[in-house]
């Protein structure tokens, strides 16, 4: 295209600028005015903070357990009762396991303590088990709900010994553990939410959003109408990246303003560095969604594949949630091909830790570099079609 | 009733060939379901194994090396460092060197020996507090072995109470038998959304929406030459999904296909339902796309995939009644994993019936204004 430009071209700096600024304006009306840029951009950012701030929860309260007391004693009335005070359960007390078989058949209750007829006089023999029954169709609650009746347990049993059989020598001599976790000694879910929370919107403004838009233009047959103007393909890549780079800063500073001062999530680490390494993590999804609609050229393809390609290993393999170091070989090495993986880390560390730059370097520069990968990779194929 | 039903049938054939006919689109929806059983099988997963920790002794005795053996052979930890000052146990967790420092005091088994509690600190990089939280219990658990060793060894008794705890459908708390069930819906639930909000919309961008207008079809065979392809599309996939999860992932099925494919093709007429009526409001087919993802969002998040809806706040659980894919999660665990029957899932089958007649119901509305 440049071989054959014109000798006497007024002033092409002025005119490249004029050029761009058009079409950014283009594009930015198009997406202020159609009521689904601002589903995605706003209303969707919004209803996932609200969600994730308020409505997740992996913490397990309220379990309704039924407890069956076969023998009605003293000692099974004590086991009771430290479920019945629990705030991590809603007891159901039978007379039978029938009953209970029945309860947790119809999905009344998600497991059973059971307290035998021989519970009292083996717990005097010190020599008594309480059965557990859990229904394990959720692991994750499943193996709470064992750990705080554990916890339930040890408890009576504390007073047991000390107000039966008083035997202080086998109480004693056993290691505890007193735990420690930094960076979030409360232990508070949202301090990991919001970190995914981020990458999640990011990913979905940057990445979803363009590659419809993008793929849209190709489907209409606008895009191609575009390369017959004088305007060159750096200069539509720079008006497309420029309006969906912005929606998405602005994702971000909404989410950045939450998690500070709805979710009460400490920024330990320097804002700057954070907004720094979140327009390159931004960059890297806008031009992943260029690159997929301009090879593509399909919207309902461009949108499946954004989705499987981006959002599902930001949600999956990115750390956010599964620790990668647990994960098998095969799914370890994929993960590392995928960018959220290195923001997911930047964020976890810049809020929660601080400014620890033997993380920050090596992750930015990573994010830069596919930045740059991806960019080029575009450029590429959107130029390709032209020929 | 013959014409009618024929004339469905032709527009059944025309909008799976519209769909099908790209070999990229056929391939995309029948691999997905696939692609993302393995994925979500191998990737999501709450169960460490590989746990890199510090030890910080500073007893050097023999209780503080059995106890650190009893981690170094759980399985589940390696020791990448042996610290001897405490200051060093900053940098390795800064760095994410390693998830925990184990700590044992200088008098860890003299206290031992004199009967009283040990403390056995652990501290854990909090940053991702889920997998802190299982790590630390990892601990707990390689602890209590070691207490078990050390009062036999020391001829104590054991505890008065002990807890025999057992799982009933899933002996092995196995994370991956909860999830791949529940994917059945959760896939299907995201491309019959979407498929069904995006045939009108094609149609209507395309400008093909006003010739089928001038046919003889009634706005409920249009509806009905919508739905059924999505749906049939919906029932393939599910069908690749429990293939990968019977003969890839071997989770053992506990029911019946029939009862399955029943509360399957209610949760799908729900699922196109949705769809159809986002279709009706949409003006392009990105309109349609965005609102149904926008949709899918939080029927995904608050369908009990994730996180346990018992754990969500009142007005959030609320929510979730309208939710049709908490109903499909809950019935695809009871039909794999418990066998339940028909008569068992009643409680999840009518609200999906309702949710399908009302969301269909309110579609064929929004199309017959839109019409006349």
């Amino acid at each position: 295209m440049t071989a054959e430009a014109p000798p006497r071209r007024p002033a092409p700096a002025a005119a490249k600028a004029r050029r761009i600024w058009a079409l950014i304006r283009k594009e930015g009306r198009q997406v202020v005015r159609d009521p689904s840029s601002f589903a995605i951009g706003v209303v969707l950012p919004v209803m996932l903070i609200l969600l994730f701030g308020f409505g997740l929860s992996l913490d397990v309260k309220n379990v309704p357990i039924a407890v069956v007391i076969e023998a009605p004693s003293s000692q099974a009335s004590e086991i009771a009762a430290s479920f019945q005070l629990s705030p991590y359960f809603e007891t159901h007390v039978t007379a039978s396991m029938a009953d209970a078989q029945a309860l947790v058949l119809s999905n009344r209750v998600d497991g059973i303590v059971l307290l035998q007829s021989d519970f009292a006089r083996r717990a005097a023999g010190g020599d008594a088990s309480v059965q557990l029954v859990v229904n394990g169709i959720d692991g994750n609650t499943a193996r709470i709900i064992e750990a705080y009746a554990e916890a339930a347990i040890a408890q009576s049993g504390v007073r047991v010994a000390a107000e039966g059989q008083a035997d202080p020598a086998g109480a004693g001599g056993q290691a505890v553990v007193e735990s420690q976790l930094w960076f979030n000694s409360a232990n508070d879910s949202r301090y990991f939410l919001v970190p995914g929370l981020i990458v999640l919107i990011i990913t979905l403004i940057g990445a979803f959003m363009t590659s419809m838009v993008v793929a849209r233009e190709w489907e209409r047959g606008t895009f191609e109408a575009l390369f017959v103007t004088p305007v060159r393909t750096d200069e539509i890549l720079v008006s497309k990246i420029v309006p969906y780079f912005l929606l998405g800063m602005g994702g971000l500073v909404l989410c950045i303003v939450s998690a500070r001062f709805l979710f009460d999530v400490p920024l330990r680490g320097s804002l700057l560095a954070l907004m720094g390494v979140s327009m390159l993590y931004l960059l890297v999804s806008v031009a992943t969604g260029l690159l997929i609609s301009s090879t593509l050229k399909s919207q309902f393809l461009a949108s499946q594949v954004t989705l499987v390609a981006t959002f599902m290993p930001a949600l999956m393999l990115s750390g956010f949630i599964y620790d990668l170091r647990s994960v098998p070989l095969a799914i370890q090495l994929v993960s590392y091909l995928v960018p959220a993986r290195y923001y997911v880390s930047l964020l976890q560390t810049m809020f929660l830790a601080g400014d620890v730059w033997g993380v920050i370097w090596p992750n930015a520069a990573i994010l830069a570099l596919v930045a740059v990968v991806m960019l080029a990779l575009t450029r590429h194929a959107t130029r390709k079609t032209l020929g | 009733m013959i014409a009618s039903l024929l004339r469905v049938l032709a527009l059944i054939r025309k909008e799976l060939l519209a769909v099908l006919k790209d070999a990229r689109t056929r391939n995309m929806l029948l691999l997905q379901p696939v692609l993302q059983c393995l994925l979500f099988g191998y990737a999501a997963t709450l169960d460490l194994n590989n746990v890199p920790y510090a030890a910080l002794d500073r007893d050097r005795s023999t209780a503080s090396s059995a106890l650190l053996a009893k981690l170094d052979g759980s399985g589940v930890f390696h020791r990448v460092a042996n610290l001897t000052d405490a200051a060093d146990m900053r940098r390795l967790i800064d760095s994410q060197q390693v998830l925990v420092v184990v700590q044992i005091d200088p008098n860890f088994q003299s206290q031992l020996s004199r009967g009283e509690a040990a403390a056995v600190q652990v501290i854990a990089d909090g940053r991702n507090s889920n997998t802190a939280g299982a790590a630390v219990g990892y601990v707990g658990a390689a602890v209590d072995a070691f207490n078990a060793d050390w009062r036999s060894d020391h001829g104590l008794p054991e505890p008065a109470i002990q807890l025999a705890p057992r799982a009933w459908y899933n002996a092995n708390l196995e994370t991956r038998w909860n999830l791949i069930p529940a994917l059945i819906g959760t896939i299907t639930l995201m491309s019959t959304m979407m498929l069904a909000a995006l045939s009108v919309a094609r149609e209507r961008e395309e400008g093909t929406f006003d010739q089928l207008l001038v046919t003889p079809f009634t706005p409920v065979e249009i509806m009905a030459g919508k739905a059924i392809p999505a749906m049939l599309i919906g029932v393939v996939q599910a069908t690749n999904a429990l293939l990968v999860a019977q003969f890839w992932f071997r989770i053992p099925f506990a029911g019946n296909y029939v009862t399955l494919y029943i509360g399957l093709i209610l949760f799908l007429l729900a699922a196109v339902g949705i769809g159809l009526f986002v279709s009706s409001i949409a003006a392009t087919m990105q309109q349609a796309m965005l609102y149904a993802f926008v949709a899918i969002m939080p029927f995904a998040l608050l369908s009990g995939l994730t996180t346990p809806i018992s754990s969500m706040p009142p007005l959030v659980q609320d929510f979730t009644l309208i939710n049709p894919l908490r109903y499909a999660i809950d019935l695809a665990h009871r039909v794999y994993l418990e066998g339940a029957g028909l008569g068992q899932l009643v409680p999840d089958l009518w609200p999906m019936a309702i949710i399908a007649t009302v969301t269909l119901g309110a579609a064929a509305w929004m199309f017959r204004n839109r019409l006349e």
